[in-house]
């Protein structure tokens, strides 16, 4: 009997546009997305980091979650993440993770606090798409029953990315070059109603856009009219988060690995660090004060061959030392990029390694992380 | 002089008894911009339908098939430092292996022109 894998793929609400622009679809997390559109992945990662790539996200998990005020709402979610959430200012918006027991990561987000006074007590979250469904059960479960928490299945999640994506937006939208980095505003962008925040996954300058589903097709199609835009796919978004040296989670971060060994500690506050109060909080706090068993590190193969998410590392003798989470080739460095874990004693930038693609050791060299300098606003 | 095409996307041009062959331009469309291609070392044997170069794209890695059995003479030196000229002139300047045609038998059936360009339509 064979299993019935496949399920209809959901569309997002900008299904139709892609497949006018000519989108090549996939399916990806449950979701039919577009991996590339006619223009192909290198021009589209070239594009973002040289002007403004758009990219449909709206198959990311958008939750709402509203309690009394800052003081219950933070209290009540830090007890599922190490990210510090009290301290978090009003239009601000940070990185954090939801951890198990084991200090492993179930997956990463994006925690808002909105703005208005009138919003207090509440928080806007951005889950990754194949988590949606657990880290939703994770919030019903793990909150106090006097939060309540929603999944919002009617706003479309856009995102603008690159060095031209402020002036882009600046152009259909009031107060866009105040905002810092990591902020969040509601505004109105071409006359449509939008909550916008200043983050991304490229290693750019950009934006994050929620909007109503039904007028998601009206604000990318406005968007994409600006010269300085082009439409980019899943393998743009790819490529550019590997060369930011950014954790895809599935692939960099998973249930096994905890936020010291990937390198993303700096999401936790000392506050959060000293006092604990998260799942898994003991491992995170004996890996900060006794060091890791692996670190996530950079690895350039020294060839051209590009190393591939599984390929084994080993030292130079041939013993296993490690697994590649995510490889590919890299548009803008032009060569191709890796990120793996290997044990601290090989982590030294330098430090030659092997990567074992398809039988043969290839010679690779640990890197810094990113491989391209981040180019937020400041 | 003709070109035979295979089902899986290769064509290989035959003059006495050396195959030239690389993959077609449907193919390399499909495949995207290259950016690595891995060859096999001259003198090792391929074998019709046997793994005989890797082709990678920013996305993934794809295998490319022997369409004929037989010595390779030559690869194609370029393409180390140039892998998108197979995007560029998949069926000329990126082509991909030369072999010593061990069995010429092997080319009948294969697609002429006009079929390869039914089946891709």
């Amino acid at each position: 009997m064979s299993e019935a894998t496949d399920e209809p793929l959901s569309k997002t609400p900008l299904h139709d546009l892609h497949l006018k622009l000519g989108g090549k679809m996939v399916g990806f997390a449950g979701y039919s997305m577009p991996v590339q559109y006619p223009q192909g992945i290198v021009a589209e990662h070239k594009h973002t980091r040289e002007f403004a790539g758009f990219f449909d996200v709206s198959h990311m998990g958008q939750v709402w979650l509203k309690g009394k005020d800052h003081a219950e709402i933070s209290t009540q979610l830090e007890k599922l993440v190490p990210g510090d959430i009290a301290n978090l200012g009003r239009g601000r918006l940070r990185y954090t993770q939801f951890t198990n027991v084991e200090g492993g990561i179930l997956d990463d987000l994006m925690v808002t606090r909105p703005e208005e006074e009138a919003e207090e007590g509440n928080l806007f979250l951005v889950v990754n798409a194949s988590r949606k469904k657990e880290d939703f059960e994770l919030l019903m479960d793990g909150l106090g029953s006097s939060i309540e928490a929603t999944m919002i299945n009617d706003r479309a999640l856009l995102a603008l990315q690159g060095p031209a994506a402020e002036s882009v937006l600046s152009s259909m939208s009031e107060g866009i070059e105040e905002m810092a980095f990591m902020s969040s505003r509601k505004l109105a962008v071409g006359g449509i109603d939008c909550w916008v925040s200043r983050s991304g996954y490229s290693g750019e300058d950009g934006f994050e856009i929620s909007v109503k589903a039904e007028e998601a097709d009206k604000l990318a199609e406005l968007l994409l009219a600006h010269e300085d835009v082009m439409a980019c796919g899943l393998g743009a978004r790819d490529s550019l988060r590997l060369e930011a040296g950014l954790c895809l989670y599935g692939n960099d971060i998973d249930e096994s690995t905890s936020p010291v060994e990937a390198g993303i500690a700096w999401s936790i506050s000392k506050r959060r660090r000293s006092e604990g109060g998260f799942p898994g909080a003991e491992r995170v706090q004996t890996e900060l004060a006794n060091g890791v068993i692996r670190k996530r590190v950079g690895v350039k193969p020294d060839g051209r061959a590009p190393a591939r998410a599984g390929t084994e590392i080993t030292d130079m003798a041939g013993a296993v030392i490690g697994k590649i989470t995510s490889g590919g080739f890299g548009p803008s460095v032009e060569c191709p990029v890796s990120m793996g874990y290997v044990p601290p004693e090989f982590s030294e930038i330098g430090t030659k390694v092997q990567l074992i693609v398809r039988g043969k050791p290839l010679p690779a060299t640990i890197a810094s992380l990113p491989f391209i300098p981040n180019n937020f606003k400041r | 002089m003709t070109i035979k095409y295979t089902e899986d996307h290769e064509w290989v041009n035959v003059e006495g008894d050396v195959a030239t062959f690389g993959i077609t331009d449907h193919a390399q469309e499909q495949l995207g911009e290259l950016v690595f291609v891995e060859l096999p070392e001259v003198g090792s044997q391929l074998s019709k339908g046997g793994e005989a170069a890797v082709v990678e794209s920013v996305k993934a890695a794809s295998d490319v098939y022997a369409p004929v059995s037989g010595e390779v003479l030559e690869t194609n030196a370029a393409l180390d430092s140039e892998p998108t000229k197979v995007n560029e002139d998949p069926e000329n300047s990126g082509w991909l292996i030369k072999v010593k045609l061990s069995d010429p038998g092997e080319l009948e059936g294969m697609l002429d022109s006009d079929a390869y360009s039914k089946l891709i339509s």
